[in-house]
């Protein structure tokens, strides 16, 4: 069992509103517990990031919020995760619509073997829509808001495969908004990329958070203070606090939290 | 002298094993080569000679329907028409890879998509057994069970190319099935998350992602199965009829090149016509297979740049 440590959550302001939250999600990976009861608020809109050391559970926070955990034969995933008033973690909630509204983006960008315009219709296509002019239109608005279409707009019928890395991410990250998704999660998009393709994404980030609310998870705290709105300090499967981000990083509540963003740590 | 700039002048022993051992396994590697470059040469300059010194005709070999070496035609030119057999290897090859290809992928997909644990608690064993039962037992029971469920069936006699394409099919599943599995396990997690996290269904994931992923290696799969039919000899020579005649229909007595080559090699006489001309069937088996592998380092190589 986990060691009661202290913790500290701020809770949203009155007037914002909320587009997910957990209460009490707990992961096991067979008889281990890998995350330990953990509640948040999600405010619309917004970034939040998710930030903490390898192993700490953030990633498989991450991954419960679309039920991609349940890919996973040996994960049992109890608790809430209440979206749109309807707790999606009920084994009778269709994951595949959990999946269209809650998009995902990788650390590692993975587009299909397929052409660009294919990785963004694949999903589109297996709903039925064929209306081309419509796919199309997709394809440009999504890339567009995914700030890649002027560097692809003349070969969408290449093999993603043959863009540079800051390119399939962005690839993937347009392919995820194809599904016109409410939120977006993000398992740590930016750590196999160079800095100047870091740069993009993040840029983009902040033209998406208009429409989406984004949720983040990064080992690199600079990027969480740039770009996030909150952010939640995972320790050990556990989640030590949360609050605005410039509130974490200037005058945390606990005193891990301090420890882990002045480098402290241990 | 400084003995350690000594011992940096001379070699040491240590250089000395390694030099031995690189030349020990340079000299195996060379009599594999050697080896194999001589079965190539022997089988080639035999199946040549009635070509060459029985005036037999390239054209006729492949196009004429009478296997007579021994008798000449008008033009004295041995009567070497192989077509029958070559129509009847490709058609019972091409036959049983079609039939076999639909289970072993439904099998490699269940295997590997859908229930990992059962897959390799059951079936993998009953596969692995598959390939080990000898091609003589499976010709045996195709004997036995199939000529006669054709004969009840298609008429006539019950042997020929449907008899033997169902024989074949039981014995390539196997090859065909472990090899799917392989491809579709090779297809890396991230494609199937990718597809999931797009609100894909598992189905959706399976049919468009994971099998057009492992597609090189699934027809590398299939071309295997071809390979290993058009090779088999002993099971389809028991239950095809053995009749060098051009098939009519798929329950009529054919033939194939490897039935011919086993039913008649030890009744001729090295160096006669007769001889030759089976050297000439062996030569053909032999470019087959080489084709096969091309085909076969040809899709493996398209896989890799994916």
């Amino acid at each position: 069992m986990a060691q009661e440590l202290a913790t500290f959550t701020r809770p949203l302001a009155k007037d914002a509103s909320s587009a997910l939250s957990t209460e009490d999600l707990r992961v096991h990976y067979g008889a281990k517990e890998a995350l330990h009861g953990v509640s948040l608020n999600f405010e619309r809109h917004k970034i939040t990031s998710l930030i903490g050391a390898s192993g700490s559970g953030k990633s498989t926070y991450l991954r419960s919020l679309n039920r991609m955990n349940d890919t996973i034969a040996t994960a049992q995933i109890t608790g809430k995760i209440m979206y749109r008033n309807v707790n999606i973690n009920l084994p009778q909630v269709d994951v595949y619509e959990v999946r269209k509204h809650i998009g995902m983006v990788f650390q590692r960008p993975n587009p299909f073997s397929k052409s660009i315009r294919d990785n963004i219709t694949f999903a589109l296509e297996r709903r039925g829509l064929k209306d081309r002019q419509k796919l199309a239109e997709i394809v440009e608005q999504t890339l567009k808001q995914a700030s890649l279409w002027e560097q692809v707009k003349d070969d969408l019928d290449k093999s993603a495969l043959a863009l540079s890395g800051g390119q399939q991410q962005r690839l993937c990250i347009a392919r995820a908004l194809a599904m016109k998704p409410d939120i977006l999660l993000m398992d740590e998009p930016a750590s196999a990329l160079d800095p100047i393709s870091t740069a993009n994404i993040e840029t983009t980030m902040q033209e998406l958070k208009k429409d989406y609310t984004i949720i983040i998870v990064t080992h690199n705290m600079q990027q969480a203070s740039r770009i996030s709105d909150y952010t939640a300090f995972f320790h050990m499967g556990q989640m030590i606090e949360f609050d605005q981000t410039r509130r974490i990083f200037t005058r945390p509540q606990v005193q891990l939290t301090e420890n882990y963003v002045s480098g402290h740590f241990g | 002298m400084d003995p350690i700039a000594k011992s940096l002048k001379s070699t040491s022993v240590s250089a000395k094993i390694e030099r031995r051992g690189k030349l020990i396994t340079q000299l195996c590697t060379m009599v594999i080569v050697l080896l194999v470059i001589a079965i190539f040469a022997f089988i080639a300059s035999k199946g040549v000679a009635i070509f060459g010194q029985d005036h037999g005709s390239v054209l006729d070999f492949f196009t004429k329907t009478t296997w007579n070496p021994d008798k000449q035609d008008a033009y004295h030119r041995p009567l070497i028409g192989a077509l029958p057999m070559i129509v009847g290897s490709f058609a019972v090859t091409l036959l049983s890879v079609i039939v076999a290809t639909p289970f072993a992928l439904a099998a490699a997909i269940f295997m590997v998509e859908i229930s990992p644990k059962s897959g390799k608690k059951f079936l993998q064993p009953v596969i692995e057994l598959l390939v080990g039962i000898p091609s003589v037992v499976y010709g045996f029971i195709g004997l036995v069970v199939i000529v006669p469920s054709v004969q009840k069936i298609a008429g006539g006699s019950g042997f020929g190319i449907l008899a033997g394409s169902l024989v074949l099919f039981v014995m390539i599943l196997p090859t065909i099935t472990s090899m799917s599995v392989d491809a579709l396990k090779a297809v890396p997690r991230y494609y199937r998350e990718a597809s999931l996290a797009l609100g894909a269904t598992r189905w959706q994931t399976t049919y468009k992602v994971v099998l057009r992923a492992g597609a090189p290696g699934i027809m590398t799969a299939v071309i295997f199965g071809m390979s290993r039919a058009f090779g088999e000899a002993l099971a389809v020579q028991m239950v095809i009829g053995n009749a060098i005649l051009m098939p009519t229909n798929l329950a009529s007595p054919a033939t194939t090149l490897t039935s011919i080559l086993t039913m008649n090699v030890g009744n001729t006489i090295m160096g006669t016509t007769a001889n030759n001309a089976l050297w000439t069937l062996a030569l053909l088996l032999l470019l087959m297979s080489l084709i096969f592998n091309i085909i076969i380092k040809y899709l493996a190589k398209r896989g890799e740049l994916k």
